[in-house]
């Protein structure tokens, strides 16, 4: 298992640049998630890493040695496709074969790998058979063994969930968490699936725009994103955001909206009347109690809990509470906000801190 | 119900007509050809004649030089197809997979040279091989039928390169294989049906060809089966039934090289139609 280093890389198309001076160190065995939206750069940082694609400036180094210029085959990494990408004229067990045969590794040495591979992903019936006659889990699955017979130096992942249903897809998830887990591989997987991300990463590596947007373990991303993009992005239903000026009243901190205000329970340190995006996730609104009154607009119950959409003075909210509570559409239901739940971002999106760590993406990128 | 009895009727004997009219030709190539000559004239309307014999099968190849016209088709055509296949194969393979410099200039270089005909360029073409001794040869059709049949085929091998997926290439290369392994060993058979349509399409081309053939070849020892046809036809008649014989016997080759591709081109031409 080996630490993959990337340094200052660029990717440039002529002239249009999709990714600017990334750099990210990701330690032997670890398991990073890139995650962004589409067009994000997320699966050509990956590719690149791969070695498909070529790097317009800075460097990768796996395992301490710069790659930069290798192709593919020198780099010793295996890689699971999103369409799987399984050779359809070849058996499951020549797929998975091929990159040992390659490597002129010895018949027995090919057939223990494979076994092993087999037995691990269940695929002891089906080494016969043709991709074509498999189904999406068992491609998947032949996909993953095809990346483990080599033991290669890190694992790479492009979206290798999106093509499987939903049951399918979490049952996947948790047998590539648990195969991390027993192989201690360094992995990068690429998703747009939020989920996937806080759920199987060690650290996740949010991505906006060719820009890393934060980097950090799961729950720091979700208990303190570093700006509106990470905000927004990470966490189902999304955070609610809404405009607000600082001031203070009283002498106390104060959020102002246009039909109701916030006290807060620390003074940020802002100019008086400075512009603020205003976030607070909707586990976190407090329902049934508080002094703000609002109006419930939808009632959307997941069996776990509900998602109440709700009109607060005019500003659309979203509040998710475990309780079962009697909701009535149109009817007013009383609201509260922790002032310690709030996220405050200033006029270029940046999370405005409680003074101490400042975790914007202009440090971090 | 009514309506879909007429309706499937109505079909089938569309579908019946267009059969005859395309096949009737056929027909009536192999039905002279088994008409003796003394009945050629006499019962030259009927559907069938009352005696028929392989006489003119036999004349053809034991007293013509259609045993050689043949031979020298076969060469030629399979040559052709041949060296046309791997041509068009690394052209389709390079215009589908890399981008490079005056790529779409190239493409509609290609398709230009489909686009005049090809009569055009009999003289010039003679007057550029004759110098160089390709003339009266086989091997001076095999280079004109390739450069011809080469562009097209190229486009047509392009789109069957087209509809294989990337990221099988992009897996062997992760695999630890070289670009030129990964195209061997893991795009290679999945266009082999595309290659075998293409070799299928350019050898009966070739193989039919007559312009360039009569007017490049006039010596009979480097004469193709087309050609050789004409010599049925004499100053003062034509020999109907030899030609028609001699016909049906070319029919043959084609017929046994479309019977071994066939599993092959119909699943290559889906596969080139239906991505993904």
């Amino acid at each position: 298992m080996s630490a993959i280093d990337i340094t200052g890389v660029s990717k440039r198309y002529g002239t249009t640049a999709v990714l600017h001076e990334i750099t990210l160190a990701v330690a032997a065995g670890e398991f990073v998630v890139l995650v962004g939206p589409s067009g994000c750069g997320k699966s050509t940082l990956l590719r690149m890493i791969a070695g498909l694609e070529e790097v317009s400036a800075g460097e990768i180094r796996i395992g301490g040695r710069p790659v930069t210029n290798l192709p593919p085959k020198a780099r010793d990494i295996a890689m699971v496709f999103q369409s799987y990408a399984l050779y359809p004229h070849m058996s499951v067990a020549d797929n998975m074969a091929y990159s040992l045969r390659l490597r002129r590794t010895s018949k027995e040495g090919v057939e223990t790998a494979i076994n092993a591979a087999a037995v691990k992903l269940g695929l002891g019936s089906l080494l016969e058979r043709k991709p074509g006659a498999l189904s999406g889990g068992q491609r998947q699955r032949v996909a993953m063994g095809r990346a483990i017979v080599r033991r290669p130096k890190a694992f790479l992942f492009d979206e290798p969930l999106s093509n499987l249903d939903a049951r399918l897809r979490e049952h996947m998830r948790a047998e590539i968490k648990k195969l991390h887990r027993e192989l201690g591989a360094t992995s990068i997987y690429v998703t747009h699936d939020q989920i996937e991300a806080m759920t199987l990463a060690d650290r996740i590596v949010a991505m906006n725009g060719g820009h890393v947007q934060q980097v950090g373990s799961p729950l720091e991303l979700y208990d303190r994103p570093a700006n509106l993009f990470v905000a927004g992005f990470i966490g189902s239903p999304a955070m609610n955001m809404f405009p607000a000026l600082f001031s203070h009243c009283q002498g106390r901190p104060t959020l102002v909206h246009a039909g109701f205000s916030l006290a807060l329970d620390h003074d940020p340190a802002l100019a008086e009347g400075a512009a603020l995006t205003v976030g607070i996730r909707p586990e976190h609104i407090l329902l049934g109690a508080g002094p703000l009154q609002s109006v419930v607009d939808l009632v959307e119950p997941t069996g776990l809990g509900t998602i109440a959409h709700l009109t607060l003075a005019g500003t659309a909210l979203r509040a998710f509470t475990l309780a079962r509570l009697p909701l009535t559409i149109g009817a007013c239901v009383a609201v509260d906000m922790p002032p310690c739940r709030l996220h405050l971002f200033d006029a270029d999106g940046d999370r405005v801190d409680r003074g101490t760590r400042e975790i914007g993406a202009r440090t971090l990128a | 119900m009514p309506r879909r009895i007429f309706y499937w009727s109505a079909h089938y004997l569309l579908l019946g007509l267009y059969v005859l009219f395309a096949l009737f030709p056929l027909f009536w190539l192999i039905k002279v050809a088994l008409t003796p000559n003394d009945l050629l004239y006499s019962q030259g309307i009927r559907l069938w004649p009352s005696r028929t014999s392989l006489e003119h099968f036999r004349f053809v190849l034991t007293h013509s030089e259609f045993p050689l016209f043949f031979r020298n088709s076969l060469i030629v055509s399979s040559t052709t197809a041949v060296t046309v296949a791997l041509i068009s194969s690394a052209c389709g393979y390079a215009l589908s997979r890399f981008s490079f410099r005056g790529k779409p200039l190239l493409v509609a270089l290609m398709l230009i040279t489909q686009m005049f005909p090809l009569v055009m360029l009999v003289a010039p073409m003679f007057r550029l091989l004759a110098p160089l001794g390709l003339t009266n040869s086989l091997t001076g059709l095999v280079i004109v039928y390739s450069a011809f049949n080469a562009p097209f085929a190229t486009l047509l091998m392009q789109s069957f390169f087209d509809a294989i997926p990337k990221e099988l290439e992009e897996a062997a290369l992760i695999d630890g294989a070289t670009r030129f392994g990964a195209f061997r060993r893991v795009i290679l058979p999945l266009t082999l049906p595309g290659i075998a349509a293409t070799g299928g399409f350019v050898f009966t081309a070739a193989w039919s060809e007559l312009l360039f053939a009569l007017m490049l070849n006039s010596s009979p020892q480097a004469s193709t089966f087309p050609v050789g046809l004409l010599s049925f036809v004499s100053k003062f008649s034509v020999d109907f039934g030899q030609m028609m014989a001699a016909g049906v016997l070319a029919l043959i080759p084609a017929c046994l090289f479309f019977v071994l591709i066939q599993r092959y081109l119909v699943r290559g031409l889906t596969a080139g139609a239906v991505k993904g």
